[in-house]
């Protein structure tokens, strides 16, 4: 009985530590952007490392929050580096595609080899995504930013409507396989650590899931985000994918999709190594904590924290492009 | 363990690689760079009043190359440190290319033909024919 209670007590402290530490995570974010925006001194009297030494901070402190909330890092970089930094917003987006892309990278061939990710799942949504995606980045770049900023904002806060309302399904039922997806052999076997079974999975709507695979990229381009916020929804409730194998081939479409996009943005000239390098690595050393933190911290806090987080940087970027909040 | 294929190996096996080498080359080329070891087109303490400008007037203002243009200019540290940039974001054409004998082996033209034409859409995009435009 006593271990009993000194065993949950430990719990109890070790949750408070970790919440504390998303309390502190959080306030960080919100106080960086605050003071990016309002109280540094004009830009030529700064020294030159004072912004990507920032930047690399606060791409930490999202890649931590990134990995236990389940979303990738790209889509709170673009929103919160684009609205609080004075970058401009070719050389945020192409630092997101960036950010997305190298994490995307990083985890594609362990998802593969675990068979997470799948081939026959992923390659022709990709194909699609990926041609889209150029569009998406040529027509970014020829818009004024006013007007991205404010095309960012809508879609920001519609992510969070769509994070808000969207169910997840651990092995949704498929009956049958629509005839394309047949065709394709787009089925595979999944096993489930949980219960050591192996489950059968195939899917459906595939002709809907390539056209909406066709904006995801286009919007993946033009804003700079990853498109996983997009992609799982679309794999999972639509396609009918186990949830896990559709985060995983999510992530896998992503390094292809981002390829594309990140070549319009490097041939545009509209890449700053200054802001993409420190962006990329505060990014993937935050996830790496990030990943340790997910047994620890509550998947619904963190998941909470993001989605308020998204909402303000989404007001922002909105009012930003209005005029409003300059 | 799931249901695994020999081209989900190759390609993961060789991606492995691609983005491991390029991220060491991103770190090492910016270090190069911001330590002044290479020195810079732009000089670092510039950067401050130019990185809030939009891409085309950068490029006026600085001279900064577009399409391959910084290939040619290698040795300064800015466009060293695009080297890393450059190999992740082309690293996926090598595993690309890989699992297209896979596919071929086993009669799946249809997957070889996506792959195909994955991997032309990537030198599109890298060729900076639709950028010029």
């Amino acid at each position: 009985m006593l271990n009993d209670l000194v065993s949950r007590l430990q719990n109890l402290s070790g949750l408070l530590r970790a919440n504390a530490l998303l309390l502190v995570v959080s306030f960080s974010l919100f106080t960086a952007g605050a003071y990016a925006a309002d109280s540094l001194p004009a830009e030529s009297e700064m020294a030159w490392w004072v912004l990507p030494l920032a930047l690399f901070f606060v791409c930490f402190l999202m890649g931590i929050v990134a990995v236990p909330s389940g979303v990738g890092g790209g889509v709170l970089f673009v929103p919160i580096v684009g609205g609080f930094f004075p970058f401009h917003l070719d050389f945020v987006r192409a630092a997101g595609l960036l950010v997305a892309l190298a994490s995307a990278l990083s985890a594609g061939p362990m998802l593969l080899r675990g068979g997470l990710a799948n081939l026959r799942l992923a390659l022709p949504m990709a194909l699609l995504a990926s041609a889209s995606s150029i569009a998406g980045a040529i027509m970014g770049l020829a818009l004024p930013a006013a007007t991205v900023q404010v095309a960012l904002g809508i879609t920001i806060l519609g992510i969070v409507v769509l994070m808000l309302s969207a169910k997840k399904s651990e092995f949704p039922d498929v009956q049958r396989p629509d005839r394309l997806s047949a065709a394709l052999s787009m089925n595979g076997i999944y096993h489930d650590g949980a219960t050591g079974k192996n489950m059968p999975w195939q899917v459906h709507r595939t002709p809907l899931a390539l056209l909406l695979f066709v904006g995801i990229g286009f919007l993946a381009g033009m804003f700079g985000m990853g498109a996983g916020w997009a992609n799982v929804p679309v794999l999972n409730l639509l396609m009918g994918a186990p949830l896990k194998v559709s985060a995983g081939t999510s992530s896998f479409i992503l390094s292809l999709v981002d390829s594309s996009a990140a070549w319009v943005y490097i041939n545009k000239g509209a890449v700053l190594a200054v802001i993409a390098v420190p962006s990329v690595v505060g990014m993937m050393l935050g996830a790496m904590i990030g990943a340790r933190l997910l047994h620890v911290l509550r998947a619904s806090v963190v998941r909470r924290l993001v989605i308020f987080l998204l909402l303000f940087a989404g007001l922002r970027a909105l009012l930003k492009g209005l005029g409003i909040w300059m | 363990m799931s249901q695994n294929f020999p081209e989900q190996q190759r390609y993961s096996t060789l991606l492995h690689w691609g983005s491991r080498s390029g991220l060491a080359l991103l770190v090492a080329s910016f270090a190069a760079y911001v330590t002044g070891l290479l020195p810079a087109h732009i000089p670092l303490e510039q950067l401050p009043q130019v990185w809030s400008l939009p891409s085309g007037q950068f490029i006026q203002q600085t001279g900064a190359p577009t399409g391959w243009g910084w290939l040619g200019r290698i040795g300064e540290g800015d466009y060293a440190a695009m080297l890393g940039i450059a190999w992740l974001s082309g690293c996926s054409l090598l595993p690309l290319l890989a699992v297209i004998p896979v596919y071929l082996s086993r009669r799946d033209r249809i997957f070889a033909a996506i792959c195909a034409v994955e991997i032309a859409i990537l030198l599109l995009a890298a060729s900076g024919i639709l950028a010029a435009h």
